[in-house]
């Protein structure tokens, strides 16, 4: 008894020993983390670590200066359905865009969209191309983008919402001269090909979104769509490549110009969208 | 008589000679150029009649001919053809079975749309005529495992 009795003391002393040791070899530790300097020579130098990055609050970009953009999907069409409808709908869109970063863009812009695809290799699919035109309201938003892979022109029309979209990136922001860019089918092939390991090119989230000015060349005619006409009013083709200036003439003969001054296809969302972005942004940051 | 023929032949030869040159003329200058047939928009996927584009690398598909090879029937209960379904062909005057691979009708939403309608030359048991296809194929097609396997097989990309 008295035999495992001093044993047991034994071991306490040593382990009180081994526990001072420790609390000494702590503190010296700590301490010369803490210097930049390295104090001890007794011991080995501690592993280093890396600091942890530090946080960059850019004091320079306020919140008011941050461009706001509000995705043309949350603007209800004028229609007599209830305004309920909408707003349940937005509820949803907001519910996904929790989940999946819907990033800012516009058509013209070069994106990279992941989907999942069950057929595909690794069950995911990516596809980098420009985006021609945006289209739908509410949860069925939809955007094609279109790239030339192989000499071969390949349009996907991607839905917004879809469960099945991992990841969309931003590779290139920027606007064009039209909303829409379907006559990209009739122009050359140079100006639908994006490199798909192309690298993001960074852009501010201040100030303006900047505007691609290029007119594209078309190929020779027939086209898909008669683009020349007034109703498409295209700006970015070089028609004075392609057509003669009689042919030009001839195609304002489809001209409406009673159109811009009919109040009832009058449609100001100046204060709905104001309304609407002040909502998103209030239950984004929820 | 044999002159006649011959002078009638140069006569009957001048006017296309003239409208080949007017045409060569009417290319390199590059305002205007109108195509001697018509075309009409895109109506419905692939059907009788529909001229399409061979994509693989077979002899049969890849030589020059003076007509493109055209859609003479289509194996499915209504006459459209979609990917993944089979068609027979009259290519450099013979009959040839092929399958879809790719059509100008936009079809389901995330599915690909391409650019022309493609091809792929096939024997009566499923397998391909040609050694590889450049061109990218619908990863829908994948499906079909079990049919067209070898034609998965010497695809080199999938979209």
């Amino acid at each position: 008894m008295a035999a495992c009795v001093s044993v047991l003391d034994k071991c306490m002393f040593s382990l009180r020993l081994l526990r001072n040791l420790q609390l000494q070899n702590e503190r010296l530790l700590s301490t010369s983390v803490c210097r930049p300097a390295p104090g001890n020579n007794s011991e080995q130098p501690p592993k280093f670590t890396p600091p942890s990055k530090p946080v960059i609050i850019d004091k320079t970009q306020t919140a008011a200066s941050l461009r706001q953009f509000l995705s043309p999907e949350f603007i209800p069409p004028r229609q007599r359905t209830d305004p309920f409808k909408f707003s349940i709908e937005r509820k949803d869109m907001i519910r996904r865009r929790k989940v999946l970063n819907i990033p800012e863009f516009y058509v013209g812009s070069i994106l990279a969209v992941t989907m999942a695809d069950p057929n595909a290799n690794g069950k995911t699919n990516r596809f980098v191309g420009i985006c021609i035109q945006r289209g739908g309201k509410g949860l069925g938003a939809t955007f094609v983008l279109r790239n030339i892979i192989d000499n071969q022109g390949v349009e996907i029309c991607y839905e917004l919402y879809s469960p099945r979209i991992q990841k969309i990136e931003v590779l290139k922001l920027e606007k064009r001269l039209d909303d829409n860019l379907m006559y990209l089918r009739d122009a050359l092939p140079e100006y639908s090909t994006v490199d798909p390991d192309m690298k993001p090119v960074p852009f501010s989230p201040t100030g303006e979104v900047p505007v691609n000015k290029m007119k594209v060349k078309m190929r020779p005619k027939p086209w898909s769509k008669r683009w020349e006409r007034p109703k498409f009013n295209i700006q970015g083709i070089r028609f004075d490549l392609s057509l003669t200036p009689e042919q030009m003439e001839h195609a304002q003969k489809w001209a409406q110009p009673w159109q811009e001054y009919d109040m009832l296809k009058e449609y100001d969302t100046s204060k709905l969208e104001e309304q609407l972005l002040s909502e998103v942004q209030q239950e984004m940051s929820k | 008589m044999i002159r006649t023929h011959t002078v009638f032949a140069v006569v009957m030869a001048l006017p296309q000679l003239s409208r080949s040159i007017t045409g060569l003329l009417v290319e390199t200058s590059s305002i205007v150029h109108q195509r001697t047939f018509s075309v009409s928009a895109v109506a419905a996927a692939i059907q009788k009649m529909t001229r399409v584009r061979v994509v693989d690398n077979s002899s049969l598909g890849n030589t020059p001919y003076h007509r493109a090879p055209r859609v003479i029937h289509v194996y499915t209960k209504n006459g459209v053809g979609k990917v993944g379904d089979r068609v027979l062909l009259a290519i450099k005057g013979q009959k040839k079975k092929a399958l879809i691979v790719g059509h100008k009708m936009p079809g389901e939403r995330m599915s690909p749309r391409f650019d022309s309608n493609n091809v792929v030359l096939i024997e009566d048991n499923g397998n391909p005529t040609g050694t590889r296809i450049k061109v990218p194929l619908p990863t829908h097609l994948r499906t079909m495992e079990g049919d067209y396997s070898k034609v998965l097989a010497i695809a080199s990309s999938f979209v």
